[in-house]
């Protein structure tokens, strides 16, 4: 294809190409549209394919959690070639954070051995041709904890274990690496991109130490004293909210504790909290919350309730997931010793009375909360998927 | 025809980045720049000027930032604090009008480079109010009235480091780049770029063990091209043997700077000799 051609016809030779970025689901605006066609029309790239490309990249993406997309619309658009095979690096990610494995009956392990091995490779290659996110449960797609043949940590005696190592310039083939697979939200939820949605969750006001010049009051007492200077001090603008975090540990959350230490992380890192405080808990939420990982550092949950202002916001990280008994019986707990009078439903109701700002991140995908204790708790606390997405609403539904 | 940014002796540009500096200079709109720390988001202003020949003016963005501070500051405490004394003209606003560093570029006669360092740290509102100002490069001085016109739109480079998100109508008009961690091959032009005379077998054993150090998993942060730079540094004062870094990492501090960090290697470390 020559690009040079292209010039002055640029902007119905590739209109194509933008209808192909808008589909694939990147925010080009026409604004950017425009930007790269006047680019094209001052003469630039030549015949020169991969300035091309890198020409295209800066005028209509603005972010590199897109540059993945853009790489792989590009080489499909420019090369003819389907969307890159070479899956396995994004598999593993996929694959990193597995669910809690399905306890199938008898009959549905028998159902799943009909398969033999050359049948799974020619569905497996299907359906790598189709899938193009991560998928967790389920009988179908690629992913974890499911009964489909193929992922991890599912159930099928018959399946294909995916993991492991596999192998894979000019512009098309720089394109064709797709580099920057790791920049995507959807994939992968790093410490940095968690810090990132917990910046948002601020209110300013102005509290604390004098150490700004007030204008306009230091006008007005001087005015007020004759003319003789009279400086008044004001404290900065900072952020005021304080925030609780409550992360359940142990159990059904062990799948989960490296996605769990990452937000830690993230929410010990955010600077900008006024008062940042973390407890652990396990399963439910009882008399006692705990300092530290190992539940040997307790502190009663009543008086954390009256240490901590109502407007302070609350984050429980759990998968809301446990015997009914658990969460409704009194003496319920799933640990011996802890004897709790009151159940742990009301004890939730509690904490939920006394902070005005809460939210529940659960790590299991949405399309699972069908459990009974997540049906029940999701009415104490408004819960969201534990994703880049949901983090984003749950600290949306905080800041207010 | 576009003028050409190719990167300088100092500064290695990878053809993304050389394109994206001229796109951004023949359609004469802001560029914005991320990256991970330490990968010469700052430095791509310094050499831009220094290879296009032109004035840089900086401005580094303070979490306590307003857009207007870029442009000019009215000092009203000094103006009234002279006011109390005789020695100055306190009719003459103009002496107390400071000019930031975008207030300076548009004044400058000729063609010039502005930096906008690290505009995400200001607040989240920070960059719609700068949009007006980019846009028609020229500002009023309320103060006096002055009309500051830009005779020439300087080349604007901005950086982010991503701590926040950049609102949409401002990307909008942005070319935009992101400056991709350097492979081993571009890792190893930069290394000579800082330290031509290093031997090539510490250079070589020294940038192996660096990204077999960012692979790692579980660190909180990686080590980056500046500590790279400063650690073979270390390692040339220090004598140390190419051989013997297959073994252990001598001047470990150079390049990982948090205790956990440290542990977590230490560990890691512990489970290989078993």
């Amino acid at each position: 294809m020559s690009v040079a051609a292209a010039g002055g016809r640029g902007e119905t030779l590739f209109l194509d190409f933008f209808y192909l970025l808008r589909r694939a689901g990147l925010p080009v605006s026409s604004r950017e549209w425009l930007t790269f066609v006047e680019a094209l029309a001052k003469g630039l790239v030549a015949a020169d394919l991969y300035r091309f490309y890198a020409l295209a990249r800066a005028t209509l993406v603005k972010d590199e959690k897109h540059y993945d997309l853009f790489d792989q619309c590009f080489t499909h658009f420019f090369a003819g070639a389907k969307p890159p095979k070479a899956f396995e690096k994004a598999l593993d990610q996929w694959l990193a954070d597995p669910l809690p494995v399905p306890q199938l009956s008898e009959e549905e392990l028998a159902a799943l051995e009909q398969y033999d091995l050359d049948e799974l490779r020619r569905m497996f290659e299907e359906r790598m041709a189709e899938q193009n996110e991560r998928h967790d449960g389920g009988s179908r797609w690629i992913g974890t904890g499911g009964t489909s043949p193929f992922g991890h940590s599912g159930q099928n005696p018959a399946g294909v274990r995916v993991g492991g190592s596999g192998g894979g310039r000019r512009a098309v083939q720089v394109a064709a690496k797709r580099r920057f697979r790791e920049y995507r939200s959807d994939v992968v939820l790093e410490t940095r991109q968690m810090s990132l949605a917990l910046r948002k969750l601020r209110r300013l006001g102005r509290d604390g130490r004098r150490t700004e010049v007030d204008i306009d009051q230091t006008i007005d007492a001087t005015a007020r004293n004759a003319g003789d200077i009279d400086v008044v001090m004001a404290p900065p603008r900072e952020n005021r909210l304080k925030v609780l975090l409550l992360m359940d540990v142990g159990g059904s959350m062990d799948p989960f504790a490296r996605l769990v230490s990452r937000l830690f992380s993230a929410a010990h890192q955010a600077s900008h909290f006024r008062e940042f405080h973390a407890f652990y808990f396990h399963n439910c939420i009882y008399d006692k919350v705990y300092r530290d990982a190992l539940m040997l550092d307790g502190m009663s949950t009543l008086e954390m309730m009256r240490w901590l202002q109502p407007e302070t916001r609350v984050i429980v990280v759990g998968d809301a997931h446990m015997a009914p008994y658990e969460l409704t019986a009194t003496y319920g707990a799933i640990d011996y010793w802890q004897q709790n009078e009151i159940t742990g439903l009301s004890w939730l109701q509690r904490v939920a009375a006394h902070f005005t700002h809460r939210a529940w991140l659960n790590p299991i995908a949405k399309r699972w909360w069908t459990h009974p204790t997540i049906d029940a708790i999701s009415d104490v606390f408004p819960m969201f998927e534990l994703t880049l997405e949901g983090l984003d609403d749950a600290v949306e539904h905080l800041a207010g | 025809m576009f003028a050409n940014f190719t990167g300088t002796a100092e500064y290695i540009a990878s053809i993304e980045l050389q394109e994206a500096v001229n796109v951004a200079l023949a359609l004469q709109r802001p560029l914005l720049v991320k990256g991970e720390p330490g990968t010469g988001k700052t430095l791509l202003a310094e050499a831009v000027a220094q290879s296009l020949d032109r004035p840089l003016f900086t401005w580094h963005v303070k979490s306590t930032s307003r857009a207007q501070d870029g442009l000019y500051v009215y000092d009203a405490v000094q103006r009234l604090h002279d006011s109390r004394f005789e020695d100055r003209d306190v009719d003459d606003i103009r002496q107390y009008i400071r000019f930031g560093g975008l207030g300076r570029a548009f004044i400058n006669p000729d063609p010039s480079v502005v930096l906008i360092d690290e505009i995400d740290k200001a607040d989240l509102e920070f960059p719609n109010d700068l949009l007006h100002e980019l846009d028609r490069m020229s500002f009023t001085v309320l103060e006096t009235g002055d009309v500051h016109r830009a005779a020439h739109r300087p080349l604007v480079i901005i950086t982010s480091n991503n701590e926040k998100e950049l609102p949409d109508a401002f990307l909008r008009r942005c070319i935009f780049h992101f400056i991709a961690f350097p492979d081993e091959e571009l890792m190893a032009r930069i290394v000579r770029v800082h330290h031509p005379d290093v031997r090539e077998t510490l250079v070589q054993e020294a940038i192996a063990r660096f990204y077999w150090l960012r692979t790692l998993p579980d660190l909180r942060k990686r080590p980056s091209t500046s500590e790279l730079i400063d650690w073979i540094g270390a390692l040339v004062k220090g004598g140390v043997d190419p051989e013997a870094l297959a073994d252990r990492v001598p001047y470990l501090g150079t390049l990982i700077k948090k205790e956990q960090d440290l542990d977590t290697l230490a560990r890691f470390e512990a489970r290989r000799r078993r």
